[in-house]
């Protein structure tokens, strides 16, 4: 699959007991960024794009990737509890909090928690919330090849990314990846009904951005946001899929570098 | 020798075209319940338990019960019912039911409630069997599958210390929690009924069966899996101090009983055809491995050697681990033919299930010895055997049962005792004590 391997570091620290692995790379502001639920496979174009500007740092989130289980967790709402423990051992306070899909869910819960870590929070392709109309993607009911092919907006798009037969790492990521996502969200699947009401006294600045061909979570869902965080804005990106910073990683990057430096 | 009768009660649906070798394949989850006849459903359930009482005037020792949800290969997703009304209408067979799906149940109380109850109304004839189920019951009950095994584990836990432990008491565990544990109901059976676990894959569930001291019932799986299995159980027992022995393992396998060869195999091929569970050895139909493969429902690694089973281990979602056995354990046999292993299990031919013993249908005369070469092969102390299943029709079960009570069950149990094949109500599994109450019982319960 192709990733960018131009200047990334790695690093693993110890939150709450146990290991959480984190890429970081670039200089300036701190940019957190939250993967999906398929895990992160590693430091992507759309990563190299924002370390152009930010200080940027990807934690594998706890339970994912080689950042090790932590077996008492139950909910996206544990996994921002551990991510603010992992952002005060790194000293990071006023950072820009970038949510992918799963990884959106988690960042509005941590939001929820704590507004004032962040100086700008930016959700894309987010779950989280029940949408009005149509379900999220249920990836327990599809192999899971086939559910990170419904992320793209085609099937090209998907191949152009990790070919017509994924590597088997790559499916080994996803595959306990899924593990870790039936443990925190199998009932309700992606969603809290608390998110919501607890958003409503959030003043974070925020930018919400949806492929309009999102088939993942339904694209609705971006208003819905919008109505539940008093300071947001939504940004859609026509024709791309869920998995848009794959498929655009510089108009999404742009998109969030326009957002911070109005903060 | 405790010889139990199963049928697994597809739901025979001539108008439904799922139904006979040309007919849809079954998909798991795949149809819609839409087709479903209550008015069919009603004669089929009847017949199914009709049979089960010929079965116990035959001479069975066992009526076998399971449980599946969401599809038409078996019409007991409910089977504590049919077990509280076999309770009710047989009068000496046990009810084994194999089992259970704990992992499903969010209120573990209410079936200790229930089971104790059918206990009480067979008059202390239930063998409760307990399971982890397959993907569709996770996804069929919406149980979280991560969690699956430690709530097999922690249901057990509770059930038993609800029936042994005088209540009232207060249960806060990782999954359930009660604060008032005293359901007035209580088992007929002192401590409580007999549990014995099925399976057919997961080395988890036989050590845990092992170092409990339950009987492991190997539901139809191929004779040297089964075989090696076995040799883990008793590993395991050896290394919690004690011997493993007939009486700790039983076997479920396909047997039909025919009035002549050629009936014989036209009933026998039924077997394959029809609503057949694809999860089990020699079905055809199709499984979907993702739904199967449900996110940590089973061990990716802590696998049994039933795994080198091509269509067990694509019915789990497993080929990956079927290689690796394929090429670890058969690699002699791959040089020999390197497809035929294969070959027979997915193609599900009835002549490659024959050969192998997975479904065994003749007459007596035929049958007998088979069912001698499995019993020598596997030494197990109690066996069901696997009858009225596919499209198999009422007239052809009851002609089975009909011989298995004249001709069949008779000469297994001289071979069960020639073998020194004890039982579980003969030899208790937990002390490897004679138990008393049977040394006089002639015919071997």
């Amino acid at each position: 699959m192709a990733t960018a391997v131009e200047s990334f570091t790695e690093q693993t620290i110890e939150v709450a007991g146990r290991n959480v692995r984190l890429l970081q790379g670039g200089t300036g502001d701190p940019v957190v960024v939250l993967h999906h639920s398929t895990g992160n496979p590693g430091w992507l174009p759309f990563f190299e794009q924002l370390a152009g500007k930010y200080a940027v740092t990807v934690p594998d989130m706890p339970g994912y990737g080689q950042s090790e289980r932590p077996p008492w967790a139950r909910d996206a709402r544990d996994l921002g509890i551990l991510l603010h423990h992992t952002l005060d051992k790194l000293g990071l306070e006023r950072v820009t909090l970038v949510g992918l899909g799963f990884g959106g869910y988690v960042a509005a819960e941590m939001a929820a928690m704590n507004q004032h870590r962040l100086k700008a929070l930016v959700l894309i392709g987010a779950a989280g919330l029940q949408p009005d109309e149509g379900e999220i993607l249920d990836q327990m009911l599809i192999d899971f090849p086939d559910y990170v092919r419904a992320g793209f907006r085609d099937d090209t798009a998907f191949e152009q990314v990790f070919g017509a037969e994924p590597e088997q790492p790559i499916k080994e990521l996803w595959d306990l990846s899924r593990e870790m996502t039936a443990r925190l969200t199998w009932k309700p699947y992606m969603f809290s009904r608390r998110l919501a009401p607890s958003l409503s006294e959030v003043q974070t600045p925020t930018l919400i951005t949806w492929g309009t061909q999102d088939r993942v979570v339904p694209p609705v869902c971006a208003q819905q946001y919008a109505r539940a965080l008093p300071n947001s804005r939504v940004e859609l990106i026509e024709g791309a899929g869920h998995l848009v910073e794959y498929e655009e990683p510089e108009k999404v990057a742009e998109l969030i570098a326009g957002h911070v430096s109005k903060q | 020798m405790f010889i139990g009768y199963f049928t697994e009660r597809p739901y025979q649906d001539q108008e439904s075209g799922y139904f006979g070798a040309a007919g849809r394949d079954i998909t798991d989850l795949g149809l819609s319940n839409e087709s479903y006849d209550p008015r069919l459903g009603a004669e089929l359930y009847n017949r199914y338990l009709d049979e089960k009482v010929y079965a116990e005037q035959m001479g069975f020792d066992g009526l076998m019960l399971n449980e599946h949800h969401s599809t038409p290969f078996c019409m007991g997703s409910v089977m504590n019912v049919e077990a509280a009304i076999l309770a009710r209408i047989t009068q000496k067979a046990k009810i084994v039911l194999l089992g259970n799906v704990l992992p499903i149940w969010d209120d573990p109380m209410w079936l200790a409630e229930e089971l104790a109850e059918i206990d009480m109304i067979s008059r202390g004839r239930l063998v409760t069997g307990w399971v982890r189920g397959t993907g569709r019951e996770s996804v069929a009950h919406n149980a979280q599958p991560p969690f699956n095994w430690e709530r097999f584990q922690e249901a057990h836990d509770f059930i038993v210390k609800t029936w042994t432990t005088p209540g009232p008491f207060r249960w806060e565990g990782e999954h359930y929690h009660y604060r008032y544990v005293n359901p007035w109901a209580r088992p007929y059976q002192d401590p409580h009924p007999p549990i014995w676990i099925p399976g057919v894959l997961s080395r988890n569930t036989v050590k845990w069966t092992a170092e409990h001291r339950y009987p492991y019932v190997m539901l139809a799986t191929e004779l040297e899996p089964t075989r090696q299995s076995y040799e883990y159980y008793a590993q395991v027992a050896k290394e919690n101090g004690y011997e493993a022995g007939t009486q700790h393992r039983g076997y479920l396998f396909k047997v039909h009983v025919d009035e002549t060869e050629e009936l014989a195999e036209q009933a026998g091929r039924k077997y394959i055809q029809g609503p057949s569970n694809p999860f089990l050895e020699g079905n055809q139909g199709q499984v979907r491995p993702f739904i199967q493969n449900l996110p940590g429902l089973t061990s990716r690694t802590n696998l049994l050697p039933t795994v080198s089973s091509f269509a067990l281990a694509s019915s789990r979602g497993r080929q990956q681990a079927h290689q690796q056995a394929q090429s670890e354990a058969q690699k002699q046999q791959q040089q020999a033919d390197p497809d035929k292993q294969d070959k027979g299990d997915f193609l599900g031919q009835y002549e490659e299930q024959t050969e192998k013993m997975s479904i065994i249908s003749g007459t007596p005369k035929t049958v007998i010895p088979k069912v001698r070469h499995v019993l020598e092969t596997l030494r197990p102390g109690s066996i069901f055997f696997w009858d009225g299943d596919g499209a198999m029709t009422h007239e052809d079960s009851m002609r089975s049962l009909r011989l298995m009570g004249e001709e069949v069950i008779p000469a297994v149990r001289e071979i069960g005792k020639e073998l020194d094949l004890q039982s579980p109500f003969e030899v208790d599994p937990k002390t490897n004590q004679p138990i008393p109450s049977a040394v006089s019982d002639d015919d071997g319960r």
